[in-house]
């Protein structure tokens, strides 16, 4: 029985990233372009990654990126001009600064206006199917890039203020670790055990768990073990200080706020404020997506009078302070920055001046990450309520845009856990407006 | 057992066969038919369902569970926890034929059946997170009562649909309540009781006709005008000492309605839906108790939705996988498993006076319900439901704990449910607390919540962490699991006259239900003999025992 004798179960980076590799299998290389195309991209990989700024509600992106100030639809708000090549609404005059940056779809139809559909096929480009469980893109992000980041040990794929997705097929290695907009991660420091104690704990638990996954009883042991594996390797990393956000200068969280730098801040928006510099910290530390989640969207009433005062100022003091930061640290160009919900919202605006779920033609926002900024793709018609150009985006052509930009090949195809060969994106499609 | 097989692919006699055979073949010992000593007919009807699936798809069932690893997962299912030690030794060497009969009988007698299934309930119908102006105390004592009672589950449904009041003196009102957050004319409330009670989704023909199942966008709306007399209203009240206005209660109320409801078709047009229920029209008058009408609708008929519902979620409590996926989307857009079983158990549950306990009773001495979790190479291993195959049931599949499970758990591992527990309401509230932590509600209207330990790493470093006082908190849940103070279950353990062995034995008993094997003990035994402080080693090996997949996994 030496497996109890005082030598700890490799704990080691490697051994972890071994079962990690096996959660999902990559069909090897399609053929010879695909692989050389693999090996330039691997150069591009190196510090790429992606922040997702949820808006879950599904927000009114026609007050928003693509306003209508001549149709009854219009609503409020007046567009103004910006940096780049498009208008935005006049409620976020500090983006209007780095649209230059920045572009937007305007041509998204996605048919699904039911919030979990909507944010299930958002998130992972395909619509919900009772047979299999997708990965949410950050997911595979997590499973394309993470794995091959070997000095990365906090988890690559970390989700701020919001719910869970699921990884689907790619296994809970690759689910998102969640924290709260604090950044304190629960039950982190165990003082009261020495290393070496832990270790042996370890050690014997590594026996008893070997045991179990031996005697065939499906995935779940096997995953908890990996789980454990992640946790002490957290547990034990100084890229822990990506999360305390309280290490940053007050200065640097009043850009993503808007909020003076001593002063106190209005909850929602300071809130997504310090999500997104947390996200900054974390990309620095080579995590290569995260998805801060901005909720309070769903607004079926009073949909002027609360993203004037509310909503938008934060999401413009936020927008800017992100684009500017990073540009300041010279990584705008390695960072994707995405802007989503789980659908727009009527153009139509209902009796109680608010505005319902509208799947078929509503703006994504997109930037960064080497992408052009300030063009505005495909447009809809002067009510707002269709598209009015030959071509419509899905969410697959949005995460293509990114998979392309974080190097990942559009060639790529992963396995479902019955062996159905499943397209990166959906096989979404590069935009290639925004391809420099 | 198995010369009949091939003739009982013949549908419609294969019960009367199994009645006929079992007698009239002469069968090999090794291969009896399987029984918990309990013969009921319809206990046989699943099994020979069962088996029929089995040749159909050739594989074949894994071993019977032994009697540590059932007895453990029975007490999971039907209470909530595992086992007491003392339990387990008195079962393993009970050597009565019908003892798993027997327990079954005796679980389902429990104080711990209630409340297992009023958690389960009360998060189904209001969630884990209480919404404002909910009571989760009024919620659990309706559900309290219920099945302490053992209330007819149409009456459950019944009480649910029509209930109105105040949220503590009629408990019932709480699930409309939660699904009225939104003044959104009853849309969710239509949605949530489809959903849970019938297990139908209708959510997505709310705006359009549904893609896959036969639900039109009128039949939304015209099962929505059912539930238009119902109004939600919430009351708040000055609270002298601060100055404020603090909510007080909510209630359900009558509400002035009558004649059609309005929406809105796609094409923009607007149509109206009178009060239809899977084509019974009720009157629209001003007269009609339109939710009391309802009622009767649900729970009437010769298999209504509601006891299909059931049937079905009741089976994937107990096997992880219902005969649909997922389990509340019944219809023929979605194939059962075994359609056949899954009719006749709605069928015979309407006979038994919808008594849940009878179902249960049937669901947990079958064959099936009584296999190891072990798969077996080849002979099984295309049964992998979570790999998205049909779920054919020859062995137990594997699930996580839910966090109310593992709570409990942890009690009854450390004998804490022995002392120091004052009553239904105190240790609820204690248990309701620690639970906050692992609510993550998704930040939109329609909140889904993980409530189980599927592996994310605040629960891993939830259940490593054993600091007494974290961030000058409380102390956590594994500090007092493995807590070496006075009075604790470690302490006592080891002031005890036993051997080693014996200590060691005890803890796996404890925390895994089963003794230690021989390589186990070996290593174990060694490691406590080198350790320089002893108490600390059996701290560790409790430790480690705790945090096993073992342990956390229902088996």
């Amino acid at each position: 029985m030496s497996l109890f004798s005082s030598t700890p179960d490799g704990m080691s980076r490697r051994h972890f990233m071994g079962h990690l590799a096996a959660s999902a299998a990559t069909i090897p290389a399609l053929n010879f372009i695909a692989h050389v195309k693999a090996n330039a991209a691997e150069l591009k990989k190196k510090n790429k990654a992606c922040i997702l700024l949820w808006m879950s509600g599904g927000p009114p992106s026609i007050d928003i990126w693509d306003l209508k100030p001549d149709s009854k639809n219009g609503g409020e708000f007046k567009p103004i001009s910006t940096k780049g090549n498009l208008q935005i609404s006049e409620h976020m005059p500090k983006t209007a600064g780095v649209m230059n940056h920045l572009s937007v779809v305007r041509a998204m139809s996605t048919r699904e206006a039911d919030h979990n559909r909507g944010r299930y096929y958002m998130h992972t480009a395909y619509v919900p199917n009772p047979t299999v469980v997708h990965p949410a893109f950050g997911s595979v992000v997590s499973y394309e890039l993470g794995s091959q980041r070997k000095e990365l040990e906090i988890p690559a794929f970390v989700s701020i203020g919001g719910g869970g997705t699921s990884p689907g097929f790619m296994g809970m290695a690759h689910a998102p670790f969640l924290v709260d907009t604090s950044g304190r991660i629960r039950n982190a420091d165990m003082d009261d055990v020495s290393p070496e104690r832990l270790q042996q704990r370890l050690s014997m638990l590594g026996v008893i768990e070997d045991d179990f996954i031996k005697s065939n009883r499906g995935e779940f042991p096997q995953a908890h073990k990996d789980i454990y594996k992640k946790a002490v390797n957290l547990m034990t990393s100084k890229q822990m200080d990506a999360f305390k956000v309280d290490q940053e200068k007050p200065e640097t969280l009043a850009m993503y706020t808007g909020a003076p730098a001593q002063g106190g801040m209005m909850g929602g928006g300071g809130q997504f404020g310090r999500s997104l510099l947390m996200a900054r910290r974390l990309v620095e530390t080579g995590v290569p997506f995260v998805e801060i989640d901005f909720g309070g969207w769903d607004l079926h009433q009073g949909v002027f009078n609360n993203l004037k005062t509310q909503k938008l100022p934060a999401l413009d003091a936020g927008i800017s302070g992100l684009v500017n930061d990073l540009k300041q640290r010279n990584m705008l160009d390695d960072v994707c920055i995405v802007w989503m919900g789980e659908f727009g919202r009527t153009p139509r605006i209902n009796q109680d001046v608010g505005r319902d779920h509208w799947a078929k033609s509503w703006s994504v926002m997109i930037g960064g990450g080497g992408l052009k900024g300030g063009v505005a793709v495909g447009e809809t018609n002067k009510d707002g309520d269709d598209i009015a150009t030959d071509k419509t985006y899905l969410p697959g052509d949005v995460w293509a845009t990114v998979a392309h930009q974080l190097g990942i090949p559009l060639e790529t195809v992963h396995q479902s856990k019955r062996g159905r060969p499943m397209k990166i994106a959906n096989g979404g499609a590069a935009i290639k407006e925004l391809l420099s | 057992m198995w010369g009949w097989r091939v003739t009982q692919r013949v549908m419609g006699w294969a019960f009367a066969a199994g009645l006929m055979l079992s007698g009239a073949v002469a069968v090999d010992a090794a291969e009896q038919e399987f029984t918990t000593g309990s013969s009921d007919v319809i206990i046989q009807f699943i099994n020979q369902q069962i088996r029929q699936s089995w040749t159909d798809n050739e594989v074949q069932p894994s071993a019977v569970a032994d009697d540590a690893e059932w007895i453990r997962r029975v007490y999971l299912d039907l209470v909530g926890h595992i086992p007491p030690v003392e339990d387990v030794e008195v079962f393993i060497a009970d050597k009565d034929k019908a003892k798993r009969a027997k327990l079954i009988d005796k679980l389902l007698d429990e104080p711990g059946y209630v409340r297992n299934w009023t958690t389960i309930w009360t998060n189904l119908c209001i969630g884990q997170d209480t919404p404002r102006f909910v009571s989760r105390d009024g919620m659990q004592k309706f559900f309290r009562e219920a099945f302490g009672r053992n209330r007819p589950w149409k009456d459950i449904v019944a009480d649910i649909v029509t209930a109105e009041g105040h949220y503590e003196q009629n408990g019932a009102v709480n699930f409309i309540l939660a699904q009225m957050q939104d003044r959104d004319d009853g849309v969710q409330l239509t949605a949530k009781t489809c959903r849970l009670f019938m297990g139908m989704q209708v959510q997505c023909t709310q705006c359009h006709n549904h893609p896959f199942n036969d639900w039109k966008q009128d039949q939304f709306w015209q099962f929505n005008s059912f539930f238009r007399q119902t109004d939600k209203q919430d009351h708040r009240k000055f609270n002298p000492q601060t100055g404020r206005m603090e909510d007080d209660y909510a209630e359900v109320k009558w509400r002035d309605f009558n004649g059609p409801v309005y929406f809105e078709k796609r094409n923009g047009l607007m149509q109206v839906a009178f009060p239809i229920y899977l084509g019974s029209e009720i009157d629209p008058g001003a007269g009609t108790e339109r939710r009391k009408e309802l009622a009767r609708l649900m729970t009437s008929g010769d298999r209504p939705m509601i006891a299909l519902a059931l049937v079905n979620r009741l089976w994937g409590h107990f096997f992880s996988y219902g005969f649909t996926r997922p389990i509340d989307d019944i219809g023929p857009h979605n194939p059962a498993t075994h359609p056949e079983l899954m009719d006749r158990l709605a069928d015979e549950f309407v006979k038994s006076g919808y008594d849940m306990k009878q179902l249960m009773r049937w669901v947990t001495n079958s064959e099936a319900y009584n296999l190891t979790s072990k798969g077996l190479a080849k002979k099984n291993e295309k049964d992998n439901p979570a790999a998205g195959e049909t779920a054919l049931f020859t062995h137990m599949y594997v699930k996580p704990m839910t966090a109310e499970q593992l709570y409990d758990s942890l009690i009854v591992a450390t004998n804490a449910h022995k002392s120091g527990r004052s009553g239904w309401e105190q240790s609820e509230r204690q248990r309701q607390q620690w639970m906050r932590q692992f609510v993550n509600a998704f930040g939109n209207d329609m909140a889904e919540e993980s409530n189980s330990f599927d592996g994310t790493i605040p629960q891993a470093l939830m259940m490593m962490n054993t600091n007494p006082k974290p961030n000058n908190d409380t102390p956590t849940l594994m500090s007092g699991a493995v807590s070496l103070e006075a009075g604790s279950h470690l302490t006592e353990l080891l002031t005890g006259p036993s051997s080693d062995v014996q200590k060691i034995q005890k803890l796996y008993m404890s925390a895994l239900s089963r003794m230690p094997n021989r390589a186990e003990l070996n290593g174990l035994q060694r490691f406590v003999k080198s350790s320089r402080d002893q108490k600390a080693a059996y701290q560790d090996i409790f430790w480690a025992l705790l945090n096993s997949n073992e342990f956390i996994l229902v088996h």
